[in-house]
């Protein structure tokens, strides 16, 4: 059980981690997700006392990594692969760390047979490839057969074969009862391991929710349509109940509709089609979009069209989108102009969850807020502004 | 807390695991017996040669440890990369990670390299002693004359000083690029120059190397200073290794690894 309690880390007058609160229980892989950058190394750097917190609280079984004494029995950590000298060879890497906290050597051997390093072992590490570097910081982690294990990017430099084991590992070793905490970058990889998602951007906490719901929440379900004549399109559409987005490249779509119904609709008003498909938008889409204004380093500002705000902002920026009227005040300016949307509406105050989010937040959804026709729709993915303002509108409702 | 003697043993799998270790001590060692070994055989060819006041204040002990000067470079090497390859390679974090006392880990640490580099400095000074007395022919000093085995000892002494003042100045440095760059040079140029400059040597014999050095005298030299004696000087040297080794645990203490 690891416990963070408010947890902030600030260097100068950058926030890497910002007031964190949560839980990882034993019995299941949690996924901590989050973009570059996001401060999910920074947390698991306070977690095992490598940084010291600036304020609040992390504790592992209800004590400070310090108070444990031989603390690799109680928790196995993976940071960077290359936390080892390269000089020196993996088995006296791993005696070494075995001797300080009196775990017997015969468990250096059997890690090393774990990890498939027993041919090398007496190899200086420093030849060793990313992916053995990985190994060999796994074998550490695993070393005292602790009860809560830490992986930090694990998949990173690993081939096919070492990332499917990798995942087994993982799945068997929270099969066992114990906590497995692993950060990624990759929502595609948390989707395949984790049973619970936590989700921080910019060092907050974006989502605590269990895997399930987040991709029942998430898998979202269109209809995607092109047609020559737009207007007659849209008239249609609209008057049949269906809310229709553009999507900026002449394309609509139509969320949570049966594609043979809107095909057989379009025949009836005698309507060209030169596109019907149904889609299923990815949880890396998703993760993006929940993380959209929350990205440290953006490749050029395509994540939606929000700006991005100072890192010391006390509310993230990227106040443009869609939502005044659910969120009055710090995102009364909106380009977009009064949205019928309410992001936010229903949401849980306090913690920010998924849970009791439902699908309120999705623009497509029909008769959300008893308008039919496509109101001033912004040109850009609107969901994405959708979902960062939800989750800011939380944010906010925390009272930062 | 960890176990005291656990922690102990894993520093020692740690120090002994890595090659530099054994290339830095064996080299200290090599320099300091053979430049050491090839000057008293030069003086004991050229003796006839020498003027009479150079006879008179000639010190056959202190001699033989003239390959000090660039043994020394290696023990530096060796304290500089004790600590300090922990933070270059990253193995810190693993480190502390298995000992998140850090007070202990980094007395582990001091304790295992100040052995290690007491026994090496022992054996070499002892050695190196022996072999140049023994070069010296008939100018030779012996063990049991006054004042010589405290200049044998003192050596041993001076050799481990020096490398736990690199492990102290390390600790507060952090690299091994920055620890190496200030102490090669200081010891072996800054030192040695300042002392020679007139005025500045007032202060510069309180130096850690220019004081502990004083030890290994058992002539006085013809500039010598009475401001300390030999166990004064390395005394005045074990303060300089405690101030930096204090240095280096604050550093250790409370920063982030």
């Amino acid at each position: 059980m690891i416990e963070l309690q408010g947890l902030t880390k600030r260097y100068g007058d950058k926030t890497a981690v910002d007031h964190l609160t949560f839980t990882v229980r034993p019995g299941v892989v949690t996924g901590f997700l989050g973009p570059n950058g996001a401060g999910k190394s920074t947390t698991m750097r306070m977690l095992l006392g490598l940084d010291n917190p600036t304020s609040g609280d992390v504790r592992i079984d209800g004590k400070h990594y310090a108070q444990l004494s031989e603390p690799l029995k109680y928790i196995g950590a993976l940071l960077d692969a290359k936390a080892i000298h390269g000089g020196r060879t993996a088995y006296n890497h791993l005696l070494c760390m075995a001797q300080s906290n009196r775990i017997p050597r015969h468990r250096v051997d059997e890690v090393l047979e774990t990890v498939g390093l027993s041919a090398v072992a007496k190899k200086r590490s420093k030849g060793f490839s990313l992916g053995m570097g990985q190994r060999l910081g796994i074998a550490g982690a695993l070393l005292g057969d602790p009860e809560i294990l830490m992986f930090d990017e694990p998949v990173n430099g690993l081939d096919p074969e070492g990332i499917h084991w990798i995942r087994n590992l993982m799945k068997g070793l929270a099969a066992q009862g114990r906590t497995v905490f692993v950060s990624s970058h990759l929502m595609s990889e948390m989707a395949l391991t984790a049973d619970h998602l936590i989700v921080i951007g910019r060092g907050r906490l974006m989502a605590d929710t269990s895997m399930s719901d987040f991709i029942e929440k998430n898998s979202r379900s269109f209809v995607r349509l092109r047609t020559p004549q737009q207007e007659r399109f849209k008239d249609v559409m609209s008057r049949a109940g269906h809310t229709v987005v553009e999507t900026g490249d002449g394309a609509f779509e139509i969320a949570d509709s049966d594609a043979a119904a809107l095909g057989e609709l379009a025949a009836q008003h005698q309507l060209v089609l030169h596109e019907l498909s149904p889609q299923r938008a990815s949880l890396e889409e998703a993760f993006m979009q929940l993380t959209a204004e929350s990205v440290e380093y953006h490749a050029g500002g395509q994540m939606g069209s929000a700006p991005a705000g100072g890192p010391g902002a006390p509310v993230p920026a990227g106040m443009g989108a869609p939502g005044a009227p659910a969120a009055p005040s710090p995102y009364g300016a909106s380009p977009y102009g009064p949205s019928p949307y309410t992001p936010g509406q229903g949401a849980p105050q306090g913690q920010p969850g998924w849970q009791g989010q439902g699908a309120q937040g999705w623009p497509q959804q029909p008769g959300q807020g008893g308008q039919a026709g496509a109101p001033p729709a912004p040109p850009a993915p609107p969901a994405g502004q959708e979902w960062g303002a939800q989750w800011r509108d939380n944010s906010k409702k925390k009272g930062r | 807390m960890a176990a005291t003697s656990a922690v102990l043993q894993s520093e020692w799998t740690k120090i002994r695991s890595v090659r530099s270790t054994v290339w830095t001590l064996a080299l200290a060692f090599l320099v300091t017996l053979a430049l050491g070994a090839i000057i008293c055989a030069v003086f004991n060819s050229q003796w006839s040669s020498m003027s009479d006041s150079d006879k008179a204040t000639f010190d056959p002990t202190n001699t033989s440890f003239f390959g000090m000067t660039l043994g020394q470079l290696a023990l530096i090497v060796f304290g500089v990369l004790v600590i300090s390859s922990e933070y270059s390679t990253g193995m810190i974090r693993t480190s502390l990670a298995a000992v998140p006392q850090r007070g202990h880990f980094y007395a582990s640490k001091v304790l295992v390299a100040g052995l290690l580099a007491l026994v090496v400095g022992m054996v070499t000074s002892f050695l190196t002693f022996f072999l140049g007395q023994a070069l010296l022919g008939s100018h030779h000093a012996s063990i049991g004359d006054p004042g010589v085995f405290r200049a044998v000892f003192g050596a041993g002494l001076y050799m481990t000083l020096i490398v736990l003042f690199c492990v102290g100045t390390a600790a507060m440095l952090r690299s091994p690029m920055l620890g190496l760059g200030i102490l090669m040079p200081f010891f072996f140029l800054v030192s040695p120059i300042l002392t020679a400059v007139p005025k500045v040597k007032s202060v510069a014999r309180y130096f850690p190397d220019q004081a502990g050095q004083k030890i290994m005298q058992v002539v006085p030299d013809s500039d010598s200073h009475t401001s300390y004696g030999p166990w004064g000087g390395i005394g005045i040297m074990a303060i300089w290794v405690a101030v930096v080794l204090i240095g280096g645990y604050a550093v250790l203490k409370r920063r982030d690894a």
